[in-house]
């Protein structure tokens, strides 16, 4: 007997030869199918991104406003010497980092309740109102939200109700986070940021928690450990991981928003705005890419400090 | 083996229930102190949940659970003197193995450099030493079960809960593991509680072992009790091999009506020429199939009313003598005493 007969009879179509010789040769498959993706990755994503920057080191001719393709760092003394520019990146940071703060604070209790306590149908529900808001769109909600801090919208009308209007007054007649309204001072775009990005802190967060087995924690009450010590020692380090992949979405969706700085708040801009300004306005595109070399730099630094301090530790 | 008269635990008619399902139903026993107790079923069968009500992690719907003769409904696990070895070790991934054993030791505010001495005479106890620093990740499944171990033993519970610790290893290091505990548990002297489905284990390494069924225990005694006189259809089917006997076979076997277990090895097979012993009982039956198996050899012989198994230890000779050979007529013998009546 010879060994082909042994086998079924072979398929000889070009997809069958095709799929066969795919098979035979695992290596060529996996080349074929990740090829377009890394094209895109590689070229398109970052080399775009790279070309960005490489903008930032030419420099607009002041007489013609024509960009100059030659490599020069007057770009960056300019951008770099000028304190209004300084203005706007502390600002931007400030209230990125504010924006963070505040939606981990908020995120963790309800993340760590969505795992912890609440039952499949209470926790799918919670899903969908995570989710919901991201399903419409981010310039409606923003505006809907000029309407609700507006002097004469839903929150000042509740805080009269309450006979709460002069706490609501003081706050507003604070230095830097008060102003005329809510809608026209930081207080308000504070609110507005944390509301938009709160769904990016939450499902991170959710995600890291979900990934701590029970045994762990009661392991822990095993061992001796009090609920709040098994907080601390055991869930809180298992979650930071979640905490800080939440805050690279926060933090860095709120250094490059321009919308929301644009629409509620004191009109002075922030990182978005200005680079929004430097190129769509003014066409100076070097300085613009010079803007936004910033946030890639400050969120580098976020990361090395995050790793430094051992956040991602129990990865 | 009992240091004084206070059991190290006690259930008294405990029921557990999860909305309806009686996952332990009215289960009384004692554990005395420095014992090696298991618990065994499949399943489903309440071991882990008794398990559980010692730890802590569950409260009984009704009866009492002592530990050293204090009752422990309402004590929370962090106030009982038991820990527990995890079927999945539950080891902390975020700290180094040092700092996992001696977690309860850092709870407690030992000081750092005792913390330390005491976490690594515990790895070498369990046979880990000098992997202090590394992180359980980079340990194999034998090893993380040492860490839990370790971990669990540096508190110097006065009882160990073990729930089914070696069900993830392999069947070499499963069985050396076997030999290990029981070795660590006589060392120390600590009562040890532990909950496995895996029979064999349960035979090799308790003093006393309890078998679960549907959330009752079905029965209560040392290894060879449970072994040579099981009280139950049940117990006679999940530990060890056994040939349950019923209706006419029954009848021929064991001289009355009602059920019997004879365990396969008991049973030994004649040529019909040999001449009957007294005192034996015997059955004539048709060599079936046979399976080899290394040191023994099954042997399932059809009879009148069914079909015996009998397992036969591979001497010189064996399954290879003509005898054996499928389709021949043969004789089995059983000593009476071999023959246990059990409940249906």
């Amino acid at each position: 007997m010879t060994s082909s007969a042994a086998m079924l009879p072979r398929e000889s179509g070009f997809l069958q030869r095709l799929s066969s010789g795919l098979y035979l040769r695992p290596r060529l498959l996996l080349f074929l199918l990740l090829a377009p993706p890394l094209l895109w990755l590689g070229v398109i994503y970052l080399g775009s991104l790279f070309a960005l920057l490489a903008q930032s080191f030419f420099a607009v001719d002041e007489f013609s406003g024509m960009v100059v393709k030659e490599f020069t760092l007057a770009t960056y003394r300019d951008f770099l010497t000028n304190p209004a520019n300084w203005d706007i990146i502390l600002r931007t940071v400030v209230m990125a980092a504010a924006v963070t703060l505040a939606c981990a604070v908020i995120a963790f209790p309800i993340a760590y309740y969505m795992v912890r306590f609440a039952g499949m149908r209470l926790k799918a529900a919670m899903y969908l109102g995570v989710m919901l808001p991201l399903w419409s769109s981010y310039l409606v909600r923003v505006y809907s939200w000029k309407l609700i801090l507006a002097k004469e919208g839903i929150i000042s009308w509740f805080a009269n109700q309450l006979h709460l209007g002069w706490a609501l007054d003081a706050w507003l007649s604070l230095p830097v986070i008060g102003g005329p309204s809510l809608s026209t001072s930081y207080t308000g775009t504070f609110v507005v940021f944390v509301y938009i990005w709160l769904p990016f802190m939450i499902l991170p967060v959710v995600a890291a928690l979900e990934r701590v087995p029970n045994s762990v924690i009661e392991a822990s009450g095993d061992l001796g450990a009090r609920p709040r010590q098994t907080f601390r020692q055991v869930i809180l380090p298992l979650a930071i991981p979640g905490v800080v992949a939440g805050s690279i979405f926060t933090f860095s969706l709120t250094l490059g928003d321009y919308i929301i700085p644009g629409i509620i708040g004191q009109s002075t801009p922030f990182l978005g705005q200005a680079v929004f300004a430097q190129q769509g306005i003014a066409g100076n595109i070097p300085l613009a890419a010079a803007f936004t070399v910033v946030p890639v730099v400050l969120m580098g630094i976020y990361l090395a400090l995050a790793k430094r301090l051992g956040a991602f530790d129990a990865l | 083996m009992v240091a004084n008269g206070v059991p190290a635990v006690r259930f008294e008619d405990v029921s557990r229930l999860f909305g309806d399902v009686r996952a332990v139903d009215r289960v009384s026993f004692d554990v005395a102190d420095g014992e090696f107790f298991s618990m065994l079923g499949p399943s489903g069968s309440g071991k882990t949940t008794c398990l559980r009500l010692i730890a802590g992690f569950e409260q009984p719907s009704s009866g009492h659970v002592q530990v050293h003769g204090i009752n422990v409904e309402g004590v929370p696990p962090y106030e009982r003197d038991v820990n527990t070895v995890f079927q999945d070790y539950a080891l902390f991934p975020h700290m180094s193995v040092g700092e996992n054993v001696e977690y309860g030791l850092m709870i407690r505010k030992v000081p750092k450099p005792e913390r330390k001495k005491r976490a690594e005479e515990m790895l070498d106890l369990v046979k880990l030493s000098g992997l202090y620093a590394r992180k359980p990740s980079q340990l194999s499944g034998g090893q993380r079960q040492r860490v839990a171990l370790a971990r669990a033993l540096i508190n110097h519970p006065r009882v160990l809960l073990l729930d089914e610790p070696l069900g993830a290893l392999d069947l070499k290091l499963r069985e050396s593991m076997q030999a290990e505990l029981k070795s660590i548990q006589r060392q120390i002297g600590i009562t040890f509680v532990y909950v496995t489905h895996d029979q064999g284990e349960a035979l090799a390494m308790s003093d006393r072992l309890a078998v679960f069924n549907h959330g009752r225990i079905e029965q209560i005694g040392s290894p060879a009790e449970v072994y040579d006189h099981p009280k139950s259809v049940f117990v006679a089917g999940f530990v060890g091999q056994t040939n349950l006997i019923e209706r006419e076979l029954a009848l021929r076997f064991g001289g009355t009506a009602g059920t019997y277990a004879i365990r396969p090895e008991r049973i030994r097979i004649e040529p019909l020429t040999a001449p009957l012993s007294p005192g034996l009982a015997a059955v004539e039956g048709r060599i079936g199939g046979i399976t080899y198996l290394g040191s023994t050899s099954r042997v399932l012989v059809a009879v009148d009313g069914g079909e015996i198994v009998v397992v036969e230890t591979n001497l010189e000779g064996g399954t290879a003598m003509p005898d054996r050979q499928p389709g021949t007529p043969v004789r089995l013998v059983v000593d009476r005493k071999h023959i246990q009546s059990v409940a249906a």
